[in-house]
């Protein structure tokens, strides 16, 4: 199937580079034949029903999966096994999870200040200024010495996000930030994305949040059974899908 | 039947006092000797090292599968002539009563802790290596500062419930000779014909301090609620 590179001509722009890469989970094929290139500053909507291998490929990029065949360059370091590329490749790469993963004994403040004073190497009252300048950023400064079961979801996933970006990465994954949250709370979390995309970070975000894609995403990205079936505009796309599998698709969640 | 008569406690509390020092310090030397080694056992089974977690898991079935009281006898009489062997001499190299009492005791409970921080370290959610491996962290800080510290504090109770059966195991070196709270009083209690007495106060002091333990298990357990889910 041909792609279309709606808004990616330049190649060397390409932060993301993947090509013909292949997941398999035992005998089955979860990715396959994936090519992909996102551009600096780009901001790409990964949609699809679910199984269609659109959470396996966020996280092959940043290595959390790990891909049998192809080739995936990010920030021109291609991951193999070397431990050494795939932290460096990690160190530029921010991941929001589902269910926020933040680490349950350690305090807001603490979740945020660990990895850049482990991994990076900054000082206690550095890492803690970046953590609370950033929680001051998703709005919720106040709870910094909270743990994170006193928040709500809402909030949790805003910290998630404070976390990854105390890393200073250049590129962030979000794999369906918004899917365990409860309705009222879906829309702060992303307010504070879309505040992202603005500042001109690079995303890939796994979402059906089809009015945060028309407002901030480049490209739209459709996935079904391990493959990329249409990529476009998030007008064109949402407007008049050309294949008939992203149709059924946006019918249904749509309704 | 002769009246109760407790003076016989105060008498002897030097004694006992000894006894009991004894038995505490058993306890916190096995205790700590046993959670350092534990965890390590732990984690080499965890890792699945090769090798080394086949023969890790040998040792913790055999310890679990037999009585103390025998692990004790077998190292008191047998350590010293595998050491003699060992040293060439040939000739048995005794090791004291006491540090027999504290090796044995770390050894032995290291076996139990290592089991419940190795089923400790199955229950964390998977969810918590792949953030650490998100942020890049290597997998000495993943397990030093994510995954160990909430392993310890969701088997802190049954940790601390395994300690207080120690505890009272260290009653169990009277087949050393060596003289703990329990022992000072049965001997006490023999020389002075006061065994009602002396064993009441023995129950009283082993309850105390195992309820205190419970206790302890109790306020653990509301203390770390908030900070785990």
């Amino acid at each position: 199937m041909p792609h279309e590179n709606a808004s990616n001509a330049g190649q060397s722009a390409a932060i993301i580079v993947v090509e013909n890469m292949v997941k398999r989970f035992g005998s089955f094929t979860a990715l396959n034949n994936i090519n992909l290139e996102v551009g600096r500053g780009e901001k790409i909507v990964l949609c699809g029903p679910s199984g269609s291998g659109k959470s396996t490929l966020i996280r092959c990029i940043n290595h959390i999966e790990k891909h049998d065949g192809g080739r995936i360059v990010v920030d021109g370091v291609e991951l193999t096994n070397r431990v050494a590329d795939i932290n460096g490749v990690r160190c530029e790469v921010g991941m929001v999870f589902q269910n926020f993963n933040l680490f349950p004994h350690l305090t807001v403040a603490e979740n945020c200040m660990l990895a850049p004073m482990k991994v990076r190497g900054i000082s206690h009252s550095e890492a803690r200024d970046r953590a609370l300048g950033l929680l001051n950023k998703v709005r919720i400064q106040d709870q910094a010495d909270k743990y994170p079961a006193q928040l709500s979801g809402g909030q949790q996933q805003r910290v998630a996000i404070a976390r990854a970006l105390c890393m200073q990465p250049k590129i962030m994954l979000f794999d369906e930030p918004t899917s365990a949250l409860d309705p009222e709370m879906v829309k702060e979390v992303l307010e504070t994305m879309v505040d992202l995309a603005r500042e001109g970070m690079t995303m890939v975000c796994v979402t059906h949040e089809m009015g945060f894609a028309r407002q901030v995403a480049d490209r739209v990205i459709f996935m079904d059974r391990g493959s990329i079936v249409e990529e476009a505009a998030p007008e064109p796309f949402f407007r008049a899908p050309r294949t008939e599998r992203a149709r059924s698709f946006l019918n249904q969640i749509i309704h | 039947m002769n009246a109760l008569d407790f003076s016989i406690i105060a008498q002897s509390w030097p004694y006992l006092w000894s006894g009991l020092l004894f038995s505490l310090s058993l306890t916190a030397a096995a205790f700590a000797i046993g959670m350092v080694l534990g965890t390590c056992l732990a984690l080499v089974q965890h890792f699945e090292l090769p090798g080394l977690a086949q023969v890790v898991r040998a040792y913790v079935a055999l310890i679990r599968s037999i009585p103390l009281i025998l692990v004790l006898f077998w190292f008191f009489f047998l350590v010293p002539i595998v050491l003699g062997h060992l040293s060439g001499s040939g000739r048995p190299i005794p090791i004291s009563a006491t540090y027999t009492a504290f090796i044995t005791f770390g050894l032995f409970e290291a076996a139990y802790y290592s089991e419940i921080i190795r089923v400790g370290l199955r229950a964390v959610n998977k969810g918590q290596f792949e953030a650490c491996q998100a942020l890049a962290l290597s997998t000495y800080y993943t397990y030093r500062q994510i995954v160990l510290p909430q392993v310890f504090r969701v088997a802190s109770p049954i940790i601390l419930s395994q300690t207080i059966i120690l505890f009272q195991d260290t009653s169990l070196v009277y087949v050393l000779s060596l003289t703990d709270l329990l022992g000072a009083a049965s001997k006490l209690a023999q020389l002075n014909g006061r065994l009602v007495e002396m064993y009441l106060f023995v129950a009283v002091v082993y309850l105390v301090i195992s309820s205190a333990g419970s206790q302890c298990v109790a306020s653990l357990r509301k203390r770390y609620s908030l900070a785990s889910r």
